[in-house]
């Protein structure tokens, strides 16, 4: 596995499963596949993806050092911009499909319903973290620094669920909603557990 | 057999939406939440034998069977406009007959000013009946000019065949200027009171549902704006959304209902 992981094509392989769910969705769209609803399908399925990202980014450190497979570290950055590639989808989605780039009704909607505030503010946060995802950005920026600003992707996965979970309220169905929020609260208490560990350890 | 409506309002000439799209998109959460879920689910609801209950203030009360109850009025055909709550709306050929026919013989006695509408509500034919995304029974309820309104369908088929099941079969309500949840699928007993009934949506959220719930551009749902809609199967993905019309383009025919009522209070 490690081997596997260190093979120069192995990080091409990895890009293109993760550009696989856009692919498909491309091919449904051109297919007319999607339903009688093809916007609200599209961008559902964005949305589920970006927390899929999400839960899949949080996971590389555990199973990093779970399993000892240090070269997992490579595909980290990669799977963090492929979220941010998601998730941007879904609020182009919503802009176009949903509103028609009608700025001032977007204003109107997210002041309506707060859970679309709640995910645009995840958002603009997932932005700062892609923004500054490059090795220029550590060096400029200070590995403290660029570490802590980074950290800030926990506040991302809280408000992610945060606003699946309003969204999903209306309709009381909070099923996926629970397995999302366990995955993602078992990885950041991953993280605690092993801080706590350490600073005991000192 | 069934011939066009002469109900003023009741063929509207808007493009009928696809018959694949009007059975497979539907909220009928007896069968689970996802809208792709009673097309899958719903195979399993047995309508035949059906009967009706009609009960309460009202001369004739019993139990009625569906044969003899598709004999109680004239089939016709309708051709309503459907507004979901949720932002999206269809066109769909109904065959039924007004609800009046039903109230005029079953004798309403004086004291009764509205109508209440209890849905099937079966655990072993209806999965989404074990969760809990509602209290079961589903109920709806109209004020009495409301269910007595020329447009107000008791439907019992579309598109020229009888009702799908995932459509509410094998009889439901089709109040075309109010949200689409206020008509009532699969109905099992049809009851006449003096006070005002409280309706599932109602209790549920009451702050996000009212008893009303006519189609209303200029009153918002609270978490969402009510001023547009997306017509399913209209040209694609990138087509415009359509402005929301005053009780869903029925106010010629409704409007008088409501003269003097604060719609914003009474939502």
């Amino acid at each position: 596995m490690r081997a596997w992981l260190r093979h120069p094509a192995a990080w091409w392989v990895m890009l293109v499963v993760g550009l696989l769910p856009l692919v498909s969705l491309v091919i449904q769209t051109v297919q007319d596949q999607l339903g009688a609803n093809p916007a609200e399908t599209l961008i559902r399925a964005l949305g589920d993806w970006t927390l899929r990202g999400l839960c899949l980014t949080l996971a590389v450190t555990p199973v990093r050092t779970v399993m000892g497979w240090p070269e997992l570290l490579r595909y980290r950055r990669m799977l963090g911009v492929l979220t941010f590639g998601y998730a941007s989808l879904h609020l182009l989605g919503y802009a176009w499909f949903d509103m028609g780039f009608e700025w001032a009704d977007i204003a109107r909607d997210i002041a309506k319903r707060p859970f679309i505030l709640v995910g645009f503010t995840a958002f603009v946060v997932m932005s700062a973290l892609a923004a500054t995802s490059f090795n220029r950005a550590i060096r400029w920026m200070g590995a403290q620094r660029w570490k802590a600003l980074h950290r800030a992707v926990y506040a991302v996965a809280v408000l992610a669920i945060v606003h699946f979970w309003w969204m999903r309220s209306g309709k009381q169905n909070f099923a996926e909603v629970l397995v999302y929020a366990g995955v993602l609260a078992s990885l950041l208490g991953w993280r605690v557990w092993r801080g706590s560990r350490r600073w005991s350890n000192q | 057999a069934s011939v066009p409506s002469a109900v003023p309002g009741a063929l509207t000439m808007d493009k009928l939406t696809a018959y694949k799209d009007a059975t497979t998109y539907n909220n009928f959460y007896e069968f689970g939440t996802d809208k792709s879920d009673p097309a899958k689910r719903a195979h399993t609801l047995v309508t035949q034998p059906w009967t009706v209950e009609i009960e309460g203030l009202v001369k004739k009360p019993g139990r009625v069977n569906l044969e003899d109850l598709m004999k109680w009025g004239a089939m016709e055909e309708r051709i309503y406009r459907l507004r979901c709550v949720e932002g999206w709306s269809m066109v769909i050929p109904w065959i039924g007959y007004s609800l009046a026919d039903l109230i005029r013989k079953v004798e309403p006695q004086p004291g009764a000013k509205f109508v209440e509408f209890i849905t099937q509500a079966d655990p072993k034919t209806m999965p989404g009946v074990r969760g809990g995304a509602l209290d079961w029974p589903y109920v709806e309820a109209l004020r009495m000019d409301e269910a007595m309104h020329p447009l107000t369908l008791l439907a019992f088929g579309m598109y020229g065949e009888v009702m799908p099941k995932q459509n509410g079969a094998p009889l439901r309500l089709v109040v075309p200027w109010k949200y689409g949840f206020k008509s009532g699928k699969s109905l099992v007993k049809i009851r006449f009171t003096d006070k005002q009934p409280v309706s599932s949506w109602e209790k549920a959220a009451p702050q996000e549902y009212g008893f009303y719930s006519n189609v209303n551009p200029n009153v918002d749902h609270p978490r969402w704006s009510q001023a547009t809609e997306r017509r399913i199967g209209e040209d694609g993905l990138l087509a415009k959304k359509r402005k929301t019309l005053m009780f869903n383009g029925y106010e010629a025919q409704v409007g008088q209902l409501y003269a003097g009522m604060d719609l914003k209070k009474f939502f």
